[in-house]
C-alpha cells in the first residue's frame, strides 16, 4: 500500500496522484503568470511616455490581447485548478480525485493549448490582436490568419477546464469522508464545487463561440457576419454569456481561500458559514442573467439597459454578505498578521474597492462614459489581481509548509507583500483617474495630458512585477532551503482535515477515510 | 458502488457540457434573431408592407436621411439620388438610389437596410424596395433602384429624424435565395 512516487520523468508524465498533478498545475500557471506578466511589462513600458517608444502599435495590440488571454486562461484558472487538486481531497478526506486519469489528461493538454496560442507570436501576421474578448468581426473578417491557432488553443484549454470541473464535482459529490456532510464542507470546497458547475455550463458556450468563428472564417457561414445575415452583436451576447460567469469562475475559489485563511489568523470560526454558502450560490445564479451589462453601448433598448443595470446591482447584495462575514470573523478576533493573513486582508479591502467601481460601471447611463476606458482596466485589475492573484498568493504561503514540509521566511514573505500591495495600488489607482479623464483602453499611445498618471502607473506596475519575481524566489528558496517543519498544524488557529495529516503531506493520504464528527 | 456513482455523475456532466455547446451553436443564434424580430431592436426593418396611404398627418414633418455604403470590397458606385427628404407621416413617398457596376464582370448585389433610431424601425413601412430583391448588373451597366415608403403616423413623437442606411453586399458567388429573406 505505502509506496512512493515513480522515479524520473514518468512520475510527471503519467501522474495520477492528485498532489503531483496539483503541483504541475501550480508550476504551469506560475510559468504562464510570468509570461503574461512580461507582456504586461511591455505594455506598461510602452505607455510610460506618450508616443511610440519600444514597440510597434500592431505588436502592442498583440500584447494586450495575449496578456489577457494568458492571464485569464493560463495563470488564474489553472492556478485554482491546481489548488483544488491539492486541497480538495485533503479537505474532504478523500484518497485522491475521483477521476485520476482524466486529471492527467486535463493537465497535459494545457501545455499544448498554450503552445498553439503562444506560437502565433512567432508567425507571420503575429499573435491575436483583437483583444482578449475577441469581438467579431475584428476577430473574424479582420483577424490575422493565425486566428485559427488561437481558436484551437481555446478549444483545448476549454476542454481541459471542463474535464477539471467534472473531476472536481465527481470528487466532492462522491468521495467525501463518512460524516462529511455538504454543510460541513470547508468553504474552499464549496466555492470550487459551485465554480465547477459554472465551468461545465459556460466553457462549452465559449467553445461554441470560437467554433462559430472558425466556421465564419473558413467555411463560409455567417453567424457574426452582417454580409450573410448574421449579427456581430450576437457574438457579444454569446461571449458575455460565457464571460460574465467566467469572472465568477475566477473569483469564487478566491473567496474560498480567504474564507479559510481569515478564521485561522483570527482564531475564530468563520462567521456565517451557511450564509456564505448561500451567497456563493446566489452569486453563481446571478452571474447567468447579467451578461449584457458589458454591452450598454451597443444600442440596447432602454428596458434592457434597466433590467441589466438592476440585476447587476443585485450582485452587490450576496457579495456584501461575504465581505460582511469576513470582517465580522475578524471582529474581536485574536488577530495575527502572518503573510497569508496580510494578503487575505488586502484581498478583502481591494476586492471591495474593485466591487464598488463595478457598481459604478453597472449604472447604465454612467457606463456610457466609462465604457472601454482605463477606468474599466482599473476596475477589473482590482478584482482580478487584488482578488484572484492576491488570494492565490495567500494560499501558496498558507499551504506551502503543508505541501513541502518547509517553512517560508516570514520576513521575506512580508516584504513581498508590502512591495506587491504598494506597487499594485500605485499601478492601478491612477488608471481610474485616467479612465475618468477620458483615456481609452487598448491604445498604444495617448494624449499628452495623460502622461503623468501613466508614468506613475508604469512605475507601480514594475514594482508589482518585481514583487512577483520575489514571490518566485521565496517559493523556490522555501522548497530548497526552507527550515524543515513537521508540525501537523502549521498555524495554531487552523481547522480542517488537511491539518490532521503529517507535514509534509505524504504521497498517499486518507487511504482509509477519516471519521468526521 | 463508489465507481458507479462517479461514472453516473461524470456522464451527466459530460452530457450537460455537450448540451451547452449545442445550445450555444444551434439555439442561441436563432433565439437571438427571434428576439430581435419580436422587439424590433437591431434596426432591422420588416418585409414588404401591404397597405395604402392612411390619413396623412400634415401637421407633422419627419426628416428622412439616406445613407448608402458598400460592404468590404464591393466595387459598385452606390448612392441615394436624394440624401434627404421631408415627409408627412402617412404620406407615400418614393425615392431612388443610383447603382453602377464599374467592373468588367457581371455581378449581383444585395442591399441590407438598417434604421436608426431603433424605435423607428417598426414605423417605417416599405411598400416597394430594391432591397427585397437581388440586383444584377452587367459589366459597366448602371441603374436606378426604387424605394417607396410610408412613415406610420404612430411614429413616436420623440423621433424627428429617421436615418435609413443601406449596405450593398456582393452576392455574386453566394447562393441566391437565402440572402433575400432577411430583409
Amino acid at each position: 500500500m505505502a509506496h512512493g512516487p515513480a522515479k524520473g520523468i514518468g512520475r510527471w508524465l503519467f501522474a495520477t496522484n492528485h498532489k503531483d498533478i496539483g503541483t504541475m498545475y501550480l508550476w504551469f500557471s506560475f510559468a504562464m503568470f510570468i509570461l503574461g506578466g512580461s507582456f504586461a511589462m511591455i505594455i506598461r513600458a510602452e505607455l510610460f511616455a506618450p508616443g511610440m517608444q519600444l514597440v510597434k502599435p500592431e505588436f502592442f495590440n498583440q500584447m494586450t490581447t495575449m496578456h489577457g488571454l494568458v492571464m485569464v486562461f493560463g495563470a488564474i484558472m489553472p492556478a485554482f485548478v491546481g489548488l483544488a487538486n491539492w486541497m480538495i481531497p485533503l479537505q474532504i478526506g478523500a484518497p485522491d480525485m475521483a477521476l485520476p486519469r482524466m486529471n492527467n489528461l486535463s493537465f497535459w493538454i494545457l501545455p499544448f493549448g498554450f503552445s498553439l496560442l503562444a506560437s502565433t507570436l512567432f508567425m507571420e501576421g503575429g499573435a491575436p490582436n483583437f483583444g482578449w474578448t475577441f469581438y467579431a468581426p475584428l476577430s473574424t473578417t479582420y483577424a490575422p490568419d493565425t486566428v485559427n491557432f488561437f481558436i484551437f488553443g481555446i478549444h483545448i484549454i476549454g476542454a481541459s477546464s471542463i474535464m477539471g470541473a467534472i473531476n472536481i464535482i465527481a470528487t466532492v459529490l462522491n468521495l467525501r469522508a463518512p460524516g462529511m456532510t455538504m454543510m460541513k464542507l470547508p468553504l474552499f470546497v464549496w466555492t470550487w464545487l459551485i465554480t465547477a458547475f459554472l465551468l461545465v455550463a459556460v466553457m462549452p458556450v465559449l467553445a461554441g463561440a470560437v467554433t462559430m468563428m472558425l466556421m465564419d472564417i473558413n467555411f463560409g457561414t455567417s453567424f457574426f457576419d452582417a454580409a450573410g445575415g448574421g449579427d456581430p452583436v450576437l457574438f457579444q451576447h454569446i461571449f458575455w454569456f460565457f464571460g460574465h460567469p467566467e469572472v465568477y469562475i475566477i473569483i469564487l475559489p478566491a473567496f474560498g481561500v480567504v474564507s479559510a485563511i481569515i478564521p485561522t489568523f483570527s482564531r475564530k470560526p468563520l462567521f456565517g458559514y451557511s450564509s456564505m454558502v448561500y451567497a456563493t450560490s446566489a452569486i453563481a445564479f446571478l452571474s447567468f442573467i447579467v451578461w449584457a451589462h458589458h454591452m450598454f453601448t451597443t444600442g440596447m433598448p432602454i428596458a434592457g439597459e434597466l433590467y441589466f443595470m438592476y440585476a447587476t446591482m443585485l450582485i452587490a447584495v450576496p457579495t456584501g454578505v461575504k465581505v460582511f462575514n469576513w470582517i465580522t470573523t475578524m471582529f474581536k478576533g485574536s488577530l495575527s498578521f502572518e503573510t497569508p493573513m496580510l494578503f487575505a486582508i488586502a484581498f478583502v479591502i481591494l476586492f471591495t474597492f474593485g466591487g464598488f467601481t463595478g457598481l459604478m460601471l453597472a449604472v447604465a447611463p454612467a457606463d456610457i462614459q466609462y465604457h472601454d476606458s482605463y477606468f474599466v482596466v482599473g476596475h477589473f485589475h482590482y478584482v482580478m489581481v487584488a482578488g484572484a492573484v492576491f488570494s492565490m498568493t495567500a494560499a501558496v504561503y498558507y499551504w506551502l509548509p503543508k505541501w513541502s514540509g518547509k517553512m517560508y521566511d516570514e520576513t521575506m514573505g512580508k516584504v513581498q507583500f508590502w512591495i506587491a500591495f504598494i506597487g499594485f495600488n500605485i499601478a492601478f489607482i491612477p488608471q481610474h483617474f485616467l479612465g475618468l479623464a477620458g483615456m481609452p483602453r487598448r491604445y498604444a499611445d495617448y494624449a499628452l495630458q495623460f502622461t503623468d498618471w501613466n508614468m506613475v502607473s508604469s512605475i507601480g506596475a514594475f514594482m508589482y512585477g518585481a514583487a512577483q519575481l520575489m514571490f518566485l524566489y521565496n517559493v523556490i528558496r522555501t522548497i530548497v532551503a526552507g527550515k524543515p517543519t513537521s508540525v501537523e498544524k502549521t498555524w495554531e488557529g487552523a481547522e480542517g482535515l488537511e491539518w490532521t495529516l503529517p507535514t509534509p503531506a505524504p504521497f498517499h493520504t486518507f487511504s482509509t477515510p477519516p471519521e468526521v464528527k | 458502488m463508489a465507481i458507479n456513482a462517479t461514472q453516473k455523475v461524470t456522464l451527466k456532466l459530460v452530457v450537460a457540457a455537450i448540451g451547452m455547446f449545442l445550445f450555444a451553436v444551434f439555439l442561441m443564434p436563432p433565439l437571438y434573431d427571434v428576439f430581435c424580430e419580436i422587439t424590433g431592436i437591431g434596426g432591422k426593418t420588416k418585409g414588404q408592407y401591404e397597405g395604402t396611404e392612411a390619413a396623412v398627418d400634415a401637421q407633422r414633418e419627419v426628416k428622412i436621411q439616406f445613407v448608402a455604403t458598400n460592404n468590404g470590397a464591393m466595387p459598385w458606385d452606390f448612392s441615394p439620388m436624394e440624401y434627404q427628404v421631408r415627409v408627412h407621416p402617412g404620406e407615400k413617398t418614393s425615392v431612388e438610389f443610383y447603382a453602377r457596376n464599374p467592373t468588367s464582370r457581371d455581378m449581383v448585389a444585395q442591399a441590407i437596410p438598417n434604421i436608426t433610431p431603433d424605435n423607428a424601425a417598426e414605423f417605417f413601412h416599405k411598400t416597394e424596395c430594391f432591397c427585397f430583391n437581388q440586383q444584377p448588373l452587367k459589366a459597366g451597366e448602371e441603374t436606378k433602384m426604387g424605394l417607396v415608403f410610408i412613415v406610420d403616423p404612430e411614429l413616436p413623437a420623440s423621433v424627428t429624424t429617421i436615418t435609413l442606411s443601406y449596405t450593398l453586399f456582393d452576392v455574386t458567388e453566394a447562393t441566391a435565395a437565402e440572402v433575400a429573406t432577411i430583409n
